[in-house]
């Protein structure tokens, strides 16, 4: 007999373990490399803006006084001279931007979530969707139309503060929606069943359960609205020297130091565009990690 | 400090669906009350309306009355708050307030309600974790965070929060539903010395619970899907389990249906 398997050798039932097939692995390989070349390619613009931004700006922010001058009788062809008063005005006007929008953007939030009900809830969302659609410069349009035209107040870092608050607020509301819509409802109910009032529950345990995602996403917008560069160009004329006060006067920011130094076509001038731009990605950096700082200070532990 | 609870002709609504219909239960002071029956039939929900839970939810109604000693506690000038201060709720699932540590949970009544004294606070977290036979597993760890806990110590917790508050009555929503036999076991043990204070309403799938722990039973059903719920038969547990006077409540019990 001359069989090549006899029915005794081969295994009553086939393994229920198959190796992987082919064509899965094809595909597999195909979409692994596919996400990893989108990934790289998204990566590629990044990379090269810092690098440009850090190679051009590096040797300007590195200079003796650009940190603690500002640019004061400084010559435009002259390597001189600071941005402080510019770094002064992004700051001072995203601080009072930020203590407008914040509280009211919060609150608002708050009523969309705890309160809101029917007709006005919609309303309030519908607006809120409108004004996140809204560009900075229309932004920037309606705030001289109204404050310096129809009011006749004067151009003033505060104006620009208004500006930046229509753009900040629909981003304040949106991310503090978002986390409050996180908590669970059965901590509220936990709350309310021990006699706690709404407005305490919400206050003593809704608000500090999301108050790590809130952080984030308020400072994540107080960085977005410090690089807006639309409401300084309408709204404040440019400084070369500091202006301390926000309510009356010309004061520097840095987009807007780098749209005037742009001007200049001096090399000095090309030096303080890239220190300046360098400037802002480094407040901005700050303050993502001060976020980051204070959001895990204030995170729920579980451990 | 007990009190008894009379449910009179009580309707229930979530929106326009009608979902419980004409329920009247008494539940006696120091007295453990279970609520059985099938999923759906509307347990939670009656015992949400005995301390104006029911209405947190939008569009949700009663009708009818609950006296607690007699005073009805859906009166017109009754403050929800209040009535919830003195009806204590655990739920289902295990709720510790996550930014709170372990004695903060449990003294969560307390501090909201504007006590400050640490020294009394320190004291009543002491007195509701004994009694809720949590003091042993965490009295080196007060500072943790309450939502390190297991299951079963959690809802341990939620029970020593729901009684610092001092209510005169416990409402318990399936509170073992989440845990192992032994903290079941250790929650069964528990009612039966919270009794001795406390009157308490408990819901259970777990025939077994409901003889163990109930003094009396109480078992609502369906007519179909989409009627809404009512009570079948409230008697003594004894006689509930060994000779009920309705045909459903015996099918139910014996594992006919449901
Ligand atoms: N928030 C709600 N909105 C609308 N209807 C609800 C809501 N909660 C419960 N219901 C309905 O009310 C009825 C009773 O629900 P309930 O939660 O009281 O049942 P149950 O007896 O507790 O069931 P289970 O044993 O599964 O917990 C069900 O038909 C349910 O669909
Ligand atoms: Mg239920």
């Amino acid at each position: 007999m001359t069989t090549t398997d006899s029915l005794v050798d081969r295994p009553a039932t086939s393994p229920a373990f198959q190796p992987i097939s082919g064509g899965r692995k094809t595909k597999n390989l195909f979409a692994t490399v596919l996400v990893t070349l989108a990934f790289l390619l998204a990566l590629v613009p990044l990379g090269w803006l810092l690098v440009t931004v850090v190679v051009n700006g590096f040797e300007a922010i590195t200079t003796s006084t650009w940190w603690s001058h500002s640019l004061k009788g400084v010559m435009p062809d002259e390597v001189n001279g600071g941005v402080y008063h510019a770094i002064y005005g992004s700051v001072i006007q995203s601080l009072i931007c930020a203590i407008i929008a914040v509280p009211v953007g919060i609150f608002t939030a708050i009523y969309l979530v705890e309160y809101g009900r029917g007709k006005l809830a919609k309303t309030v969302t519908f607006m809120v969707d409108i004004l996140s659609g809204v560009p900075s410069i229309v932004a920037a349009l309606f705030i001289f139309a109204l404050w310096i035209t129809a009011f006749g107040f004067p151009k003033s870092a505060l104006a620009v503060s208004f500006a930046l608050v229509l753009l900040m607020l629909p981003v304040v509301v949106r991310s503090t929606e978002e986390m409050l819509r996180l908590v669970p409802d059965q901590l509220r109910e936990a709350s309310y069943a021990l006699g706690v009032p709404k407005w305490k529950t919400i206050v003593r345990v809704v608000l500090p359960t999301a108050m790590s995602g809130m952080v984030t996403g308020v400072m994540l917008a107080i960085a977005r609205v410090m690089g807006e560069t639309a409401p300084v160009l309408v709204l404040v004329g440019y400084s070369r020297s500091i202006n301390f006060d926000a309510f009356d006067g010309n004061m520097a920011s840095l987009p807007l130091l780098i749209m005037n130094e742009l001007m200049n076509p001096e090399a000095a001038g090309q030096l303080r565009v890239w220190g300046a731009a360098l400037t802002l990605i480094l407040l901005v950096m700050l303050f993502n990690l001060v976020a980051a700082l204070v959001s895990r200070f204030s995170a729920v532990r579980s451990k | 400090m007990a009190k008894r609870i009379d449910i009179k002709d009580v309707d229930i609504y979530y929106g326009k669906f009608h979902a419980v219909e004409g329920v009247t239960v008494s539940v006696p002071p120091k007295n453990v009350t279970a609520f059985i029956g099938p999923s759906g039939c509307g347990k939670s929900t009656v015992l949400r309306t005995l301390n104006r839970m029911h209405e947190v939810i939008p569009g949700a109604r009663v009708e009818g009355q609950v006296l607690l000693d007699g005073e009805d506690i859906y009166g017109t000038n009754v403050d929800p708050v209040q009535v919830r201060r003195t009806i204590g709720m655990v739920f289902q699932q295990p709720n510790p307030f996550p930014t709170m540590s372990i004695r903060d949970n449990v003294v969560a009544g307390l501090k909201l309600a504007g006590t400050r004294d640490k020294k009394k606070l320190d004291e009543v977290a002491e007195r509701a974790l004994r009694g809720a036979n949590l003091w042993t597993e965490v009295k080196d760890r007060l500072n943790k965070p309450g939502s390190g806990l297991s299951g079963g110590q959690q809802q341990r917790l939620c029970i020593a929060r729901a009684i610092a508050v001092q209510p005169d009555v416990l409402l318990m929503d399936e509170p073992c539903s989440a845990l192992d036999p032994i903290s079941t076991l250790a929650i069964e043990d528990l009612i039966g010395q919270l009794k001795q204070d406390y009157t308490i309403v408990i819901v259970t799938h777990n025939m077994q619970q409901a003889a163990r722990v109930s003094d009396q039973t109480a078992f609502f059903n369906l007519a179909g899907v989409g009627q809404p719920g009512r009570l079948i038969e409230c008697n003594d547990t004894e006689k509930i389990f060994s000779n009920p006077e309705e045909k459903a409540t015996e099918d139910y019990i014996s594992g006919r249906f449901g």
